[in-house]
């Protein structure tokens, strides 16, 4: 039985998993106490459920429970490690390196940094959507004290060579933050085996709660220290006061060990259900462009242009199917997708765009149900499309031609 | 983005999508917009020559629903009128039929341009025909 909308905006947010939900609960109600509450058994025991998604969280990603912060989601992460840095180490440089195509929590925090006086370089990617390791390592000065690096990218879901960068910041002395939001519990993620310095998580990317995050900051080889963001009572070792919203933790803490755990075959059945979508839709339409690598990707991302088709248009026919566009229309600044001005995706193709974000909860019925559904209305509209008139003419004046 | 309700009725059943031969001295042709900023219409008119009434209008739109809904919405309205009528036709008259919020105002512009441009394109061939 399918159930309408039919969800594929998993890289928007994910529902929560019920085995997450299950846990959270008592934490609302019974167990309610203040983690920091060390006089009874309240806070104990809120304590103690800390301590155990703590040590969830930590795994997933290969740190040690003491190396992550807790926050209220990876926009506060990702201004913490790259303002928390920048600020502890200004004597070191004023340099920060990123990458065009990051998520706006670290563009704009860079850009918030640059109205401070520091330097940033924001590098430019290939038509793949990769970043460009010899341009990277050619952007790297003395003055450099950060590296932010996204892991795995929001709207095309081009996976970065982050090893390969956070070998090449571990060389040069240069911190390296990555973005893992989307990639953590979607494709193997170590901070060790990537040379990770820090690395911003969200729990509702992972089918946990909204509202909480973690930063992974390193203890050794090398100790990363911050400047906190958020002044108070000292809590997660000072890096992030304010008191530790319990049930959100509990809940990431089993998103994060279900993802581990259920990693490989998850992977694999996900990756399925994006291939037969993609299959689908180009069995049953031509002139479709799949946007950044196909090589390096998230398992549940396909990011596609329909030609001669307004992304917005493509929407309201499909509005039994939530997915989202990189067309601007809806926008006031009618300014297409950054990322995909990024790839070097024509206005015209990136006004065509559609991101399918595929999940732990989508079925075969489902994708074949919007293979169907999409094709008919692209048909439809191409068929009203002026553009594609205009194409076929001239495909047919080449052909006699 | 929520649409009007006349928005979704002209999206789901577009009137007058088509093409009139573009060769015809009574048929004029209006393309307007750039597909980089996500908006092309075509709209054409057939004039008939012995009453100077539009017996016929077509259109073809890529945009968003609004503009779909724009130019079908003015190929109703071109039917029957004469050409000096035609340009009556306002942005602002599209604007209130079909409840367009100000980020769509561009839509009804659009569709304005087109019959203007349509009309001009009819009128020059008409001068070129003498």
């Amino acid at each position: 039985m399918l159930r309408f909308p039919i969800y594929m905006d998993n890289h928007a947010t994910t529902p929560v998993d019920p085995r997450v939900l299950e846990l959270m609960l008592p934490y609302f109600t019974d167990r309610f106490g203040n983690a920091a509450s060390r006089n009874h058994s309240y806070g104990w025991q809120a304590e103690e459920a800390v301590d155990v998604a703590r040590k969830q969280v930590a795994e997933l990603i290969g740190a040690t429970a003491k190396e992550i912060v807790f926050t209220s989601g990876a926009t506060e992460s990702d201004n913490l490690a790259i303002k928390g840095a920048a600020h502890m180490y200004r004597e070191k440089g004023n340099h920060l390196i990123t990458v065009v195509t990051e998520h706006k929590a670290v563009i704009d925090t860079c850009k918030h940094l640059e109205k401070e006086g520091f330097d940033v370089t924001y590098l430019p990617v290939k038509r793949d959507g990769l970043v460009d390791l010899d341009r990277l390592r050619a952007a790297i000065t003395d003055r450099t004290i950060l590296i932010s690096i996204m892991a795995a990218n929001n709207e095309v879901g081009v996976l970065q060579p982050i090893a390969e960068i956070g070998r090449m910041a571990r060389e040069r002395g240069v911190l390296f933050h990555t973005d893992a939001v989307q990639a953590a519990g979607k494709v193997p993620f170590d901070v060790n085996a990537s040379s990770v310095d820090m690395a911003s998580l969200s729990a509702h990317k992972m089918y946990g709660p909204k509202g909480v995050g973690a930063l992974y900051v390193r203890r050794r080889n090398p100790r990363v220290l911050l400047t906190p963001i958020i002044d108070g009572g000292g809590h997660e070792r000072g890096m992030r006061s304010g008191t530790l919203n319990v049930p959100g933790i509990v809940g990431f803490g089993k998103a994060a060990s279900i993802s581990r755990e259920e990693l490989a075959t998850e992977s694999a059945r996900v990756t399925g259900l994006r291939n037969r979508l993609s299959d689908g839709l180009r069995r049953e339409l031509d002139e479709i462009y799949i946007n950044g690598s196909v090589e390096h990707r998230l398992p549940g991302n396909l990011n596609v242009s329909f030609a001669y088709v307004e992304g917005e248009s493509l929407l309201m026919g499909i509005n039994d199917i939530a997915v989202s566009s990189g067309s601007a229309c809806t926008s006031a600044t009618l300014e297409p997708s950054y990322v995909l001005k990024a790839l070097g995706t024509g206005d015209e193709l990136a006004h065509s765009s559609i991101r399918f974000g595929l999940g732990r909860f989508n079925t075969e019925e489902e994708v074949d149900f919007v293979v169907q559904k999409v094709s008919a209305v692209v048909k439809r509209l191409r068929e009203m499309s002026p553009l594609y008139e205009l194409a076929k003419e001239h495909e047919e004046v080449k052909i006699r031609g | 983005m929520s649409y009007s309700e006349k928005v979704i009725d002209h999206y789901n059943n577009p009137r007058n999508v088509g093409s009139l031969p573009k060769g015809d001295t009574a048929v004029g042709t209006g393309l307007v917009g750039a597909p980089e900023c996500g908006d092309v219409m075509k709209l054409q008119v057939r004039v008939n020559p012995e009453t100077g009434v539009i017996d016929d209008a077509k259109f073809k739109t890529f945009g968003c629903g609004s503009a779909i809904a724009s130019s079908s919405l003015a190929t109703e309205w071109l039917k029957g009128k004469t050409l000096e009528q035609a340009l009556e036709i306002k942005n602002v008259d599209i604007v209130q039929e079909l409840s367009l919020p100000p980020v769509k105002i561009h839509c009804s512009v659009l569709a304005e341009d087109a019959i203007k441009a349509a009309i001009a394109d009819y009128k020059r061939k008409q001068q070129d025909g003498q």
